[in-house]
């Protein structure tokens, strides 16, 4: 952790590099602090001087320390402002916090990666550090869907990936244009066709809490259980380190013991209306 | 045997602590209730004032007698001392292609809280749990919570809508203190008992005339603190409350005390535990100067929960129930404390007097299994 002195002071990041991803969403590539580390499904608060500052999940790579990065889709004041940043500028940094993917307890199993839109980012450093260290595990599958096929992110990249044998990567979009060949509807619809051993598969889901809870009914349906399926959970943030009050979940403060839970840890509270 | 210190000589124990630099803040009266703020000599406590509370009510009455701690706790809390109602966070400057943050520098006023609660004791120890003692400290709060000097005060009658005793936080001040009073009205005198909790406390008492209690005098106040605990009018039962209030997550009386609440946010503004803050950035006109402000907020406002697409708590339902069962519920996961001290405030300035121990009792009474 940075600034352990004063832990709502951000560090200053150059930003080095900005890819456009869709029409709305960019990959910022930034400096990192010194000493910076973080584990996949960390996130960061981002600080646009002026403007405000949000939590960011890291969607790079965990072997790559040179580099910070940020896959960011622009939706209100803030992650707007973000998004007009070029190459040259800055932002202000704090993390990493929160809990990570606990990959280590996928190890020997399958592996189902479930996300909606944007919750491919916080997924992304998983895919990196499986990909390293494929051996370590069983079939994987990642299963990604978006609303249109303009939503895409990391198009290239999952090009390459759905071109390996060692790796099931099954897009899906709600609504096609003509030119689509892939497949249409939710991605529920791609957990029942992926394979994997329900006894020995952990699963890790990340969007819309809405596109989560379908896709928790469909695994639990093939027999995987809650200690089996993590989530990461959105909640509004204004501190990251349990002092605002605003991220809670019950008895949980999602920036500080999420935004990865164990589902089991969620319950009986998940899915509940308005919590 | 504890020490006597005259009613007369309160005075001085005001100087001692003003000569040793504290800024001293006490209860005084100011628009018809008794708030907190500083104070400069023993007149400007609420000397021969008394409060009247209930649910959704709070009056000033004058008393029979000169007592100067003869009320219980008003619309302020210490909490506006220690966790500022405002803060800057930091300011950012331009600069080329980028831009500097500058650290606050803030002078930390040494305060002397003079009149503390019981309740208010326990209150500020919840704030170090979650504030200090976990894993990342408010150096807001840390600066100024390491310099107070504390002045208790053991309650010598119960407020309307008091319930410490159900809370285990009260009326006598058990921790947490330099030195605490008990206030004796026995005919005609009047004097304080006065203990010590620290060397801190010790140093000060060391300067201030006191004697040595008779058995007596120290038996007298005794007894009224013990009055004050048989006073209590209300009761809150937390038997197994953790598990009960999550058992009713879908229990109707959300929906009715919904049909009541306002959504003000009083309750979380008085309440001496509630913490929850926002941020606010600012820029000046040229947009070359910003600063980050902390503010406190509630979760009783619809912005609170908001994400992108939506609040996740719209309705009042949802933001009471937040409220109370985070209070009585989900602090105890997170900071192995209730979070609610029995203070009563909340009930008092609810202006629909809704009653935080008669929602236990409502849900309790009428539990249903899903
Ligand atoms: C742990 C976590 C990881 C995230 N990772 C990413 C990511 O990798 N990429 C990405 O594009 N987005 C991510 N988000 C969502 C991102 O934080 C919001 O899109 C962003 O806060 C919206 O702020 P805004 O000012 O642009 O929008 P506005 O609508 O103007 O929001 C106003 C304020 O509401 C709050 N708010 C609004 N939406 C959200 C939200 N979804 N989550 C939390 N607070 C919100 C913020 O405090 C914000 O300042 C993540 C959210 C969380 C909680
Ligand atoms: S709740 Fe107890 S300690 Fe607090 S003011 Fe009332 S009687 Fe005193
Ligand atoms: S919830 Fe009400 S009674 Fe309990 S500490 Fe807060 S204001 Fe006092
Ligand atoms: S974001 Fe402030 S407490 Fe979690």
């Amino acid at each position: 952790m940075l600034g352990r002195a004063n832990p709502m002071l951000p560090m200053i990041c150059g930003i080095e590099r900005v890819k456009r991803e869709t029409h709305d969403t960019f990959t910022f590539e930034l400096t990192p602090p010194c000493d910076y580390s973080f584990a996949p499904g960390q996130f960061n608060m981002l600080y646009v001087f002026g403007v405000g500052e949000v939590a960011i999940s890291v969607s790079g790579d965990p072997s790559k320390k040179e580099a910070l990065v940020h896959t960011i889709r622009a939706v209100g004041s803030v992650t707007k402002a973000i998004c007009k940043l070029k190459g040259g500028g800055s932002v202000g940094v704090r993390g990493a916090f929160g809990s990570d993917w606990q990959i280590d307890k996928a190890v020997g199993k399958d592996v189902v990666l479930v996300a909606g839109g944007i919750g491919l980012a916080p997924l992304r450093p998983v895919i990196y550090h499986i990909l390293a260290n494929r051996a370590e595990f069983g079939r994987v599958s990642v299963l990604y869907g978006t609303r249109t096929t303009g939503d895409l992110v990391f198009r290239r990249e999952i090009e390459q990936w759905r071109g390996r044998f060692d790796l099931d990567f099954e897009v899906t979009v709600d609504t096609a244009s003509a030119d689509w060949r892939g497949d249409v509807g939710f991605v529920t619809t791609l957990i029942r066709k992926a394979s994997f051993d329900p006894l020995e598969t952990v699963a890790m889901l990340c969007g819309p809490e809405i596109m989560m809870r379908f896709s928790i009914a469909e695994l639990k349906k093939l027999g995987l259980t809650s200690e089996q399926i993590f989530v990461s959970m959105e909640r509004n943030m204004k501190c990251a380190v349990g002092f605002c009050g605003h991220c809670q979940f019950g008895p949980a403060f999602v920036c500080r013991d999420g935004p990865v839970f164990r589902l089991d840890h969620l319950e009986p509270l998940f899915g509940k209306h308005e919590i | 045997m504890p020490d006597i210190l005259e009613s007369k000589n309160l005075q001085q124990l005001i100087e001692v602590l003003s000569a040793d630099g504290y800024r001293v803040v006490a209860p005084t009266v100011r628009d018809n209730a008794i708030i907190y703020d500083e104070i400069a000599t023993v007149a400007d406590l609420p000397k021969g004032w008394t409060d009247k509370q209930d649910g959704g009510n709070y009056r000033l009455e004058k008393r029979k007698d000169d007592a100067f701690f003869g009320y219980n706790v008003g619309p302020h809390s210490w909490k506006k001392f220690l966790h500022p109602p405002v803060t800057r966070l930091f300011r950012a400057k331009l600069e080329g292609n980028g831009f500097q943050v500058v650290p606050e520098v803030e002078e930390t006023p040494d305060f002397a809280f003079f009149g503390v609660r019981s309740c208010e004791l326990h209150a500020i120890a919840i704030h170090d749990r979650v504030l200090i003692d976990e894993q990342f400290v408010d150096p807001v709060y840390q600066a100024r919570r390491e310099k107070i000097f504390t002045v208790a005060v053991n309650c010598g009658q119960a407020g309307g809508t008091c319930f410490c005793v159900s809370m285990n936080t009260g009326p006598k001040a058990s921790f947490g203190y330099d030195i605490v009073l008990t206030e004796v009205l026995d005919g005609e005198r009047h004097y304080f008992t006065v203990e010590t909790g620290s060397e801190k406390g010790a140093e000060v008492m060391s300067k201030i005339p006191l004697r040595k209690a008779e058995a007596e005098e120290s038996e007298t106040a005794e007894k009224i603190v013990a009055e004050t605990v048989l006073q209590m009018g209300r009761y809150l039962d937390t038997t197994g409350i953790r598990d009960l209030l999550i058992r009713n997550y879908d229990h109707p009386r959300w929906d009715e005390v919904a049909s009541r609440c306002l959504t003000c946010a009083n309750c979380t503004m008085v309440c001496p535990t509630c913490f929850c803050s926002t941020v606010e950035d600012v820029t000046d006109l040229k947009g070359h100067a910003a600063e980050r402000w902390r503010k406190w907020d509630s979760c009783f406002t619809l912005d609170f929960s908001y994400i992108h697409g939506g609040n996740v708590r719209s309705s009042a339902k949802s933001r009471y129930r937040q409220w109370m069962t985070h209070k009585l519920s989900a602090w105890i996961d997170q900071f192995e404390t209730s979070g609610c001290v029995g203070c009563g405030r909340c009930i008092t300035w609810c202006p629909t007097g809704i009653d935080i121990t008669e929602e236990v009792r409502a849900i309790r009474e009428t539990e249903v299994s899903d």
